[in-house]
């Protein structure tokens, strides 16, 4: 079973006004655990729309979206943010950590949302996430003291917290320079085969999509291409 | 699945709470002096008033008792009116009050005794009458008790300046006034002349009454003194009583009015023009407290508004990590709670200085400080639970708003 089902999903906003504008004109889609996959397309495309809607921030208008063998369509803002913390992991392009916390504490945050307090044995996990992605001795400062590259670290570690089925990336490298970008590709790289978690990840630069298994490119709300980088390859 | 995984408790709210406090410093500080400002003010006046009211019922009601029952007054009875076409033009002088006896007394007395929430009962006879010792003479008021039951009501003992709390036959406590007046010590003896009677008592006991009228008139005898000296054997003129509750006194003199054929008074009758006074000062009160307290919900409710229009993108983060609406809503709400919490008790602080400064530079002619004010740990935790109460009250419409936010709209922000 595919960990992510899209099928004829629709997006309206602004329904019944003048202003009324469908962006995704039903989308199939499916990802499978372990996938490493690149969602491409230029600006106004619907990327982000369907980003959004794959993370369970928006909901959609039409179609179905199965997500971990569960159905989404029906189920009600705490259903969709407990499938949310149960199953996805996030890394934003300005990298949105919470600047009042350390870059342990945001790693830890999603346990203690999920369990009112950080046991010894999740702080250690978010100890060697921090190691994992370099920050050895970054741990204890606050994100303002941090370089982006380096803020874009905390948030993938943060992402991979409480092991999700998939995460999802918009613009990871959108604000960093060529170097910081290849640096958290390679990580994001490396962590997919550590961890064996799926990775969507929203770009705008060819390159990194290149490095990707699979790009899906969406047009004007349509899927336009899907193609498998390695079938290609060889 | 653990325990805490069913019921996480409040550690993710309370951890983000105070984050966001700690991090908006200038903010929080600025509501929290607001609010301890709020609770400082509520509890300095509330101890103040209380006070004030406390200080002006002792000193009224010190040295008397809280009701009185009294034979009616005596009437003059009318004329039958005639029927009919008749006018009769008349003018009735009114009658002249002599002493008399309460009916009944010694069982209106146990009847008093019984009855629920009275601290106190003492028969007295008072009536009007000279005292003399050698050339002086002054105008004094016999009041005649059973000095056990007498110190009750009035708390004599506290009062006695000289010579012992103790009356027997032919003995007499005064005011020291009247005891200057005459140029007598404890021990002396002066006559006391009503009229009908005199007697030749000796002094027991000196007392100062507070009140300067009564200093210069009191002489406090042996009942049966009393009795023969202004020519009512055997009866009394007044029973006094004290209750547990001063303000209970005129729900008592109501009942008895209805239960007893005799005149019944409450301190509240006697002393309307302060009770009106009391009540215009609670009222008084009581609106500076709600003002304030609206005033300290306002301005809690402002500042977390826009605190939460400033950690849009934080809400938004946290709810994209998984944090629910309700997480979110308590987590501003416990902000309020926290600013109410910490305000409040700053302000019982800043209320118990001031109290301390009132009583220590605030001082009467006489060096010694107006009257006493404490803020009673009852009425302290009373105004620092409303401002909690306030401050979460405050929260919720900037709470709600902010787990309404809808989090792909927040994060883009």
């Amino acid at each position: 079973m595919s960990l992510v089902q899209l099928a004829g999903v629709r997006k309206v906003y602004n329904p019944g006004l003048p202003s009324e504008v469908e962006v995704l004109h039903g989308i199939d889609l499916q990802v499978q655990r372990g996938e490493f996959a690149a969602l491409i397309g230029p600006s106004g495309s619907g990327k982000s729309t369907l980003l959004n809607i794959l993370g369970l921030l928006e909901r959609h208008d039409g179609g179905t979206y199965r997500l971990a063998d569960q159905s989404v369509d029906g189920l009600d803002d705490d259903g969709l943010t407990r499938l949310r913390r149960e199953t996805l992991g996030f890394v934003f392009q300005f990298h949105h950590l919470l600047p009042a916390y350390s870059a342990l504490e945001n790693v830890t945050m999603p346990v203690l949302m999920r369990d009112g307090r950080v046991s010894a044995v999740l702080r250690e996990r978010a100890r060697g996430l921090l190691d994992a992605v370099g920050l050895t001795q970054a741990m204890d400062l606050r994100p303002a003291a941090l370089s982006g590259g380096m803020q874009q670290r905390v948030a993938v570690a943060r992402a991979l917290m409480l092991a999700p089925a998939l995460v999802l990336a918009d613009e990871p490298t959108g604000n960093l320079d060529t170097a910081s970008s290849d640096d958290v590709f390679a990580l994001l790289r490396q962590m997919h085969q550590q961890v064996g978690t799926s990775f969507l990840i929203v770009t705008h630069d060819p390159r990194l999509a290149a490095r990707c298994d699979r790009v899906i490119e969406l047009i004007d709300g349509r899927v336009a291409t899907d193609r498998d980088t390695h079938l290609v390859s060889g | 699945m653990t325990f805490r995984d069913r019921l996480p408790g409040l550690g993710f709210e309370l951890n983000v709470a105070l984050r966001f406090l700690l991090e908006g410093r200038f903010q929080s500080l600025l509501i929290i002096v607001g609010v301890a400002a709020g609770v400082a003010v509520v509890a300095y006046i509330s101890a103040l008033v209380t006070g004030l009211q406390r200080n002006t019922l002792e000193k009224t009601l010190g040295a008397q008792a809280h009701v009185v029952v009294s034979p009616p007054d005596e009437r003059v009875v009318p004329a039958m009116p005639r029927s009919g076409q008749a006018w009769v033009l008349s003018d009735t002088q009114a009658r002249a009050q002599r002493l008399r006896t309460v009916a009944d007394w010694p069982a209106v007395v146990t009847a008093l005794e019984h009855r629920e929430g009275v601290a106190a009962v003492s028969p007295m006879v008072a009536g009007a009458a000279l005292a003399r010792r050698g050339e002086a003479t002054r105008a004094v008021a016999i009041t005649g008790v059973e000095i056990e039951r007498y110190d009750r009501i009035v708390g004599l003992r506290k009062k006695l300046v000289q010579g012992q709390m103790r009356l027997s036959p032919g003995e007499a406590i005064v005011g020291m006034t009247l005891a200057s007046d005459l140029g007598v010590r404890v021990g002396d003896r002066i006559t006391v002349d009503t009229g009908q009677r005199s007697e030749t008592l000796r002094l027991s006991g000196l007392v100062d009454l507070g009140i300067k009228d009564l200093n210069r008139r009191a002489v406090i005898v042996p009942l049966r003194s009393a009795q023969s000296l202004l020519n009512l054997p055997g009866g009394v003129t007044q029973i006094d009583v004290t209750m547990d509750d001063v303000y209970s006194a005129s729900r008592l003199a109501a009942d008895l009015a209805r239960e007893l054929p005799q005149k019944v008074e409450s301190w509240q009758e006697t002393n309307a023009q302060l009770v009106s006074a009391l009540n215009a000062q609670g009222i008084s009160t009581l609106l500076i407290r709600v003002v304030v307290m609206i005033v300290v919900v306002l301005g809690i409710a402002s500042v977390l508004v826009v605190s939460v229009v400033q950690k849009q993108r934080e809400i938004g983060i946290l709810r994209a990590m998984g944090a629910t609406r309700a997480q979110i809503l308590r987590v501003f709400l416990l902000q309020g709670a926290m600013v109410g919490a910490v305000g409040s008790l700053v302000g019982v602080l800043l209320a118990v200085g001031l109290i301390w400064a009132f009583t220590h530079f605030v001082r009467g002619s006489d060096g010694l400080p107006l009257f006493d004010i404490t803020l009673s740990p009852r009425m302290g935790a009373q105004v620092a639970l409303i401002a909690l109460v306030a401050g979460v009250l405050a929260a919720v419409a900037p709470a709600r708003r902010a787990s309404r936010m809808d989090p792909a709209q927040a994060i883009r922000s």
